[in-house]
This record gives structure tokens, C-alpha cells and sequence, in this order.
């Protein structure tokens, strides 16, 4: 395996202005050379010296390259996501983030201990292909071609659960575009309004894609989601809490900063438990004013409400200004129990999965036909008597 | 670098709302004019709020792919783009002429450049006059025949009716057809009466919405008396007392707008080399259109 000369010039090139990159040094003073890799050091090397120290420590000349050519983009989202991909080190990754603290509890699983590699160890994994998780997507980088490696590197990605699929059982894609149309149903072919809703539909593969290619795809999956993510991790994510968002609201939208704070931790605990959205939200009810609700354990942050939880959240401004009513309705004690187990049930999206021969559930259908039958009057609704004025 | 964002309404319900935006944007990214596209929504994602974070370039083009200056346009997607120095006056607009304001989003340090939206801008004349092209598969359609462009009307906006009597205008200018008339779906006069406003039997209806819907696919055609039921579809053209009624749908769907938008980024000072004849050449097609928008019509979804 050589590296291309082509490699060498341009990094020889690069080498007056000094190159400090992932453990490769190389320096120029008075038209000598020096040149540095964690596990060597040369100095005073003529410009051909130079070059031949360089042949004996190609995995660092490659990867210089590759990022430093080929993906550039130094400081951007795109950039970080793709190292974040091969668990090379991030340049964002000193500022230590509320996130980062969370890790170290235990909490978030594997992510948390998983360590930057370093080259010669990421050259390694790459032969192989390095595995990465971003909500339901998971993401293979691998060397382009692993026998004649000039440190090129190609993506594949899938939905996690396809992670042991045949190649040949998915539909197949190159096109980044495509990650809209299957972002945009469920299994069921029912409508996704909220991109990160764990609902993503599986089947399907991306594979042999460049870099900018997976970003623009992982961000017709999930968009915003690296931007946020690398802001987070460079310490400059910016939140705007419930109260902030709700008061800009216009039009329409302008009832939602009535909804009562309760009632606002009652929608996240709604709208934004990992069961319904990957984003972990960093949102509260004001800087100071913590909901007292779990945000989650996502890998991207949500930095503020979004149009989905925002439309339901002016419904509920209206529907929370009604005045609270004593009513009184005969239920047998297992008929209330059945009423706690139907709305429970609904909530949970466990309906489907009924059985329609369990009717020691509550929620089966039978059963709930049944309580229909029995306690609504002829207009369809519940027989109960309002007792205050 | 520059990047191109189309600022769409998009919709929680409706997955199709999207379609044009997406469409156009593909078209668009197919020029290579821009080193970034992006599409932006109110209801869909990525939202206004976040979509100029995700841009890597420092020169970025807003084009609201909205059919009149108002609620939307002057309001809240400059207030959720966080463009603090905006104000509608820096368009000095009369409700059809807003061009484009240069300022700075609070949240990245870029310079945006926010475009009045495509649905006033002088192209959209022309792409009215390509969707009476595609409805009847004529592209010199003209003579013989009536064009009824069709708007929300006054209820919400009342710039939208000013949007419509613009471009009304401007094709009765070109007597090309030999009618043109704007109907309002909310006032007078109304499209329900469409066959009253016109004496040729020939009338092509050109609905200006952006994205077919509720109102293009179900109330527009049952209240002309094209169909029954929007469900089972309707003939292109029907026959609605004594007239032949040539409709398709949102003008938003045409090819053309991809024109529209770059027309737009132009105006504000995007370098867009020879994009736009790359679109007139892709968008081009009556034929292609009218194929697309009559298998949408027949399944009435
Ligand atoms: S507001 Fe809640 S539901 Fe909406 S994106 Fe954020 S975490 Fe998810």
C-alpha cells in the first residue's frame, strides 16, 4: 500500500505554513523539515527526506488529506458529524456541555463511554466499517476501497432496525433526496408531521455515500438536527423556552401563552417523551422555571417547542379556559377501570395491538363497544348529569 | 457561497402540501446555481426558525413560496427567521411590488436577503399563462378561449385579491385570450357563477395557490359544478352550462415556478449564471405537465 505522491506534494505544499492535524506535525524551518506522529519523531529532514519519512506514516497522511481536502469545512456542522461518525476526536468536544455531564451518569448507555479513537485505531475500524446511531438511523463509515486504501471514506446508512438485514432484502438509494419520501410516512403509510418521531419506516439503504452526501441525507431525515447537535457541543446552543416562544406567538397562535405552566408540563410530558420524539428537549417553562418533566434522552437537543406541539398547545389554551364541572354517572367499579385502561390504551397507541378475542382488556374493542352500547343515551353520548351550576 | 431557501407554509395534515416546494427546489438544485437549497416551512421541517443554521453559506436568499405579501411574508417569516431589523417598509411595497430587503438573521451572522414572495413578481404572469398551456395541452392556446384566474379573496388578506387583479391585468394586456377575468372564492365576483363572466365557451380556470389542497382539489372544483363529489374526480375539460371548463389545479404545481423563485434571488443579487434558461428548458414541457396534473386530478386525492 502506498500513498499517491500526489498526496505528498500537496501535504509538502502545506508543510511552510505547518500542519497540526489528529497527531501528525510537520514543520518547516530554514527549508529543513520536521515531521511528528505520536509514535515518531524526525527533524532536520531535507525536502526528499521529508518524503520518504512520510511513506512510513501514510494513515496519517491520508487522513490529512481526506479531511483537510476532501471535507474541509473547517468549524462547520457538516464537518463534525462526519468525525462524530468515525469517533475521531471533535474540535468542539473540549467545551464541556450540560450534555457531556449527563454522559458520565450512566444514564444514555453506550454513548456515554465510548472514546475518540486515534488514527492508527480508526484505520483499523474503518477496514471494517465504525458504527453510529443518530435517532433510528444507523450510520456505517468505511474506507472506500479497504485493499488499496488512500483514505477515502464512503457511508452507508440504514434504519436501525434493518442493522442485520441483507443488502439484498432493502430497497437500495443514492440519491439523498429519497430520505424525504420515506421520512415522510410510517409503516403504515400514515403521514409523519413530526420528523423525529420514532416512527420511521425501515426497509430501505443508502449506501457508498460521500460525506456531504450523508449530512444532506441524515438531514432530510432529521432536519436541523447536526446543526443543533454541533451548537449544543460547542457550547452555543440557544434555547428559547416555553414562555419566550409562546409570546412570539401571532394571529391565531397568540391564545398559546395562556395555557397555565401545569398545563404546559402536561404537554411535554405529552408531546415530548422519547415514546413520541427522539429530540430530547432543552426547553423549560423560563430560564429559571424548570417544568419538572423529563426531556428525554435524545442525541440532538430541542432548543424550543415546536409547530406541532405549538398547533396542540393552542388547542389546549382553549380547551384549559373552560370552567372545571361536577358531574355524576353510574359506572360499575370495573367500568371506571375500563374508562382508565381506554384512554390509556389510546394514548399509548396500543389499540392496534389488541387482540380481538382479549376482552380481559379494557381497551379491546368489544369491550369498548359494549360500555358504548350500555351507557350512551340515543345521541351518542355519555349519560351523565351535571350536579353544580 | 450562496445558498437559495424557499419559505413554504407546508402542513401538519397534508403530506402532499409540500410537493411543490420540494419539486422546485430539486429543479433548482439540478441548475447548480446555488451552493445550497434548502426548503423551509411553517408547519413542516425544517422550520423557519432553524433552516439558516444549517446552511454553511454566508450570502443566503429567502423566497417566500407565498402568493401575496401579508400575514405570512411580512410578518411571521421574518419574525421566526429572526430578521430583527425587519421592517415591512423596507419593501415599500403597494401590496404587489415588494423586491427585497438585505439584513442580518440574530441567530448565525449571515446576510439574508429576504425577496418579496413569487406569487407578485412579474414571472408569475408567465406561469399563469403556462398553466392555460398544460390544461389544454396548447401551447398556443389563446384565441377562442376565456382564462379565469381564481384567488382566495378579501376574508384573510387583502392583498391576495391585489395579487390576482395584477396578473389579471397584465395578461388582458397581451390580448392573447380573448377574456381574462380574476373570481374569488370569498367575494365577488365568485367562481361558483364562473360560466356568467364569460362569453367564450372555452374557459381555462388557473387557481393561484401554491399547493394543491383542499381548496384547488375539493372546494374550487364542486363549487364551478365540475364534479358532484371531488372524490370521483372531474373531466379536463367539463362541460358546465354550454361551456367546456379547462381546470388543473394550483398554478403553484407548474414547472415554471422554479423561474419564479430564481427570478426572485436574481433580483436581489444571487449570481445564478444561465439557471434560468436551464429551468425555462426543464419546465418547458406543457405536454409533461399536463400528464402529471391530470393523474393527480383523476385520483382526486
Ligand atoms: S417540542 Fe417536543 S415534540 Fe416538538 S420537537 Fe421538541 S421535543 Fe419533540
Amino acid at each position: 500500500m502506498t500513498v499517491a505522491s500526489d498526496d505528498h506534494e500537496i501535504l509538502v505544499d502545506c508543510a511552510s505554513s505547518g500542519i497540526a492535524f489528529d497527531g501528525l506535525r510537520v514543520d518547516e524551518t530554514d527549508e529543513t523539515y520536521s515531521l511528528e506522529t505520536p509514535e515518531n519523531e524526525w527533524t532536520g529532514l531535507e525536502k526528499d527526506e521529508l518524503e520518504q519519512a512520510l511513506e512510513s506514516c501514510e494513515e496519517y497522511v491520508t487522513n490529512w488529506r481526506y479531511w483537510q481536502k476532501t471535507v474541509g469545512g473547517e468549524g462547520t456542522s457538516r464537518r463534525e458529524f462526519l468525525r462524530w461518525c468515525e469517533r475521531a476526536p471533535l474540535d468542539d468536544a473540549n467545551t464541556k456541555t450540560p450534555r457531556d455531564g449527563a454522559l458520565d451518569d450512566g444514564n444514555t448507555g453506550e454513548r456515554a463511554v465510548e472514546e475518540p479513537l486515534a488514527v492508527p485505531e480508526r484505520y483499523d475500524a474503518l477496514r471494517d466499517g465504525i458504527d453510529r446511531q443518530w435517532g433510528q438511523l444507523s450510520i456505517t463509515t468505511r474506507f472506500l476501497d479497504v485493499d488499496e486504501s488512500n483514505g477515502a471514506r464512503v457511508y452507508d446508512l440504514w434504519h436501525v432496525a434493518d442493522a442485520n438485514s441483507d443488502l439484498v432484502d432493502l430497497e437500495v438509494h443514492d440519491d439523498p433526496r429519497d430520505a424525504r419520501e420515506i421520512a415522510t410516512y410510517d409503516e403504515d403509510g400514515r403521514y409523519r408531521p413530526l420528523k423525529t418521531a420514532p416512527s420511521l419506516a425501515s426497509g430501505w439503504a443508502f449506501t457508498g455515500l460521500s460525506g456531504d452526501e450523508l449530512v444532506e441525507t441524515v438531514g432530510f431525515f432529521y432536519p436541523a438536527t447536526v446543526a443543533n447537535w454541533h451548537r449544543e457541543l460547542s457550547g452555543n446552543l440557544d434555547v428559547d423556552h416555553w414562555l419566550e416562544t409562546a409570546e412570539r406567538q401571532t394571529g391565531i397562535y397568540d391564545v398559546v401563552d395562556e395555557l397555565p405552566r401545569e398545563a404546559v408540563a402536561w404537554l411535554a410530558e405529552a408531546c415530548c417523551d422519547d415514546s413520541q420524539c427522539l429530540r430530547r428537549r432543552e426547553w423549560e417553562y423560563d430560564e429559571d422555571d424548570d417544568l419538572g418533566v423529563d426531556g428525554g434522552d435524545g442525541q440532538f437537543p430541542c432548543r424550543e417547542p415546536c409547530s406541532l406541539v405549538i398547533a396542540a398547545a393552542r388547542r389546549w389554551a382553549i380547551l384549559e379556559s373552560e370552567t372545571e364541572r361536577t358531574y355524576q354517572l353510574e359506572l360499575t367499579t370495573s367500568e371506571l377501570n375500563q374508562l382508565e385502561e381506554l384512554i390509556d390504551a389510546v394514548a399509548e397507541g396500543r389499540t392496534d395491538e389488541i387482540r380481538e378475542a382479549d376482552v380481559t382488556d379494557g381497551a379491546n374493542r368489544y369491550r369498548a363497544r359494549y360500555l358504548r352500547a350500555k351507557r350512551f343515551d340515543e345521541d351518542g353520548t355519555l349519560d351523565a348529569t351535571q350536579v353544580d351550576d | 457561497m450562496q445558498a437559495l431557501v424557499i419559505a413554504a407554509h407546508g402542513s401538519h395534515l397534508n403530506p402532499d402540501a409540500s410537493d411543490p416546494t420540494y419539486a422546485h427546489a430539486d429543479t433548482i438544485r439540478e441548475t447548480g446555481a446555488f451552493d445550497e437549497v434548502r426548503e423551509a416551512f411553517w408547519k413542516e421541517e425544517p422550520h423557519f426558525r432553524d433552516v439558516i443554521r444549517t446552511l454553511e453559506s454566508d450570502e443566503v436568499f429567502v423566497v417566500p413560496l407565498f402568493i401575496s405579501e401579508g400575514y405570512f411574508t411580512e410578518q411571521v417569516i421574518p419574525r421566526e427567521l429572526r430578521l430583527e431589523q425587519w421592517d415591512p417598509n423596507k419593501w415599500a411595497s403597494d401590496g404587489t411590488s415588494a423586491s427585497q430587503a438585505t439584513l442580518e438573521a440574530g441567530d448565525v451572522g449571515k446576510t439574508i436577503h429576504y425577496c418579496g414572495p413569487v406569487g407578485t413578481h412579474d414571472a408569475m404572469t408567465d406561469v399563469i399563462v403556462q398553466r392555460a398551456e398544460t390544461a389544454t395541452e396548447d401551447p398556443d392556446v389563446g384565441e377562442g378561449f376565456g382564462l379565469a384566474v381564481v384567488g382566495h379573496g378579501t376574508e384573510r388578506n387583502e392583498n391576495s385579491a391585489k395579487a390576482i387583479e395584477y396578473h389579471t391585468e397584465r395578461i388582458r394586456e397581451r390580448d392573447r385570450f380573448d377574456e381574462v377575468k380574476a373570481l374569488f372564492m370569498d367575494e365577488e365576483p365568485e367562481v361558483d357563477d364562473v360560466t356568467e363572466y364569460f362569453e367564450s365557451q372555452d374557459v381555462v380556470v388557473v387557481p393561484l395557490f401554491i399547493a394543491d389542497g383542499y381548496h384547488t382539489q375539493e372546494d374550487i372544483p364542486e363549487d364551478m359544478g365540475l364534479t358532484e363529489d371531488y372524490r370521483r374526480g372531474w373531466d379536463v375539460p367539463a362541460a358546465v352550462d354550454g361551456h367546456r371548463i379547462w381546470y388543473t389545479g394550483a398554478v403553484g404545481t407548474e414547472g415554471l415556478m422554479a423561474d419564479v423563485l430564481l427570478e426572485r434571488a436574481a433580483d436581489a443579487g444571487a449570481g445564478i449564471g444561465e439557471a434560468r434558461e436551464a429551468v425555462r428548458e426543464l419546465a418547458g414541457s406543457p405536454a409533461k405537465a399536463v400528464a402529471e396534473s391530470t393523474s393527480r386530478t383523476g385520483t382526486g386525492d
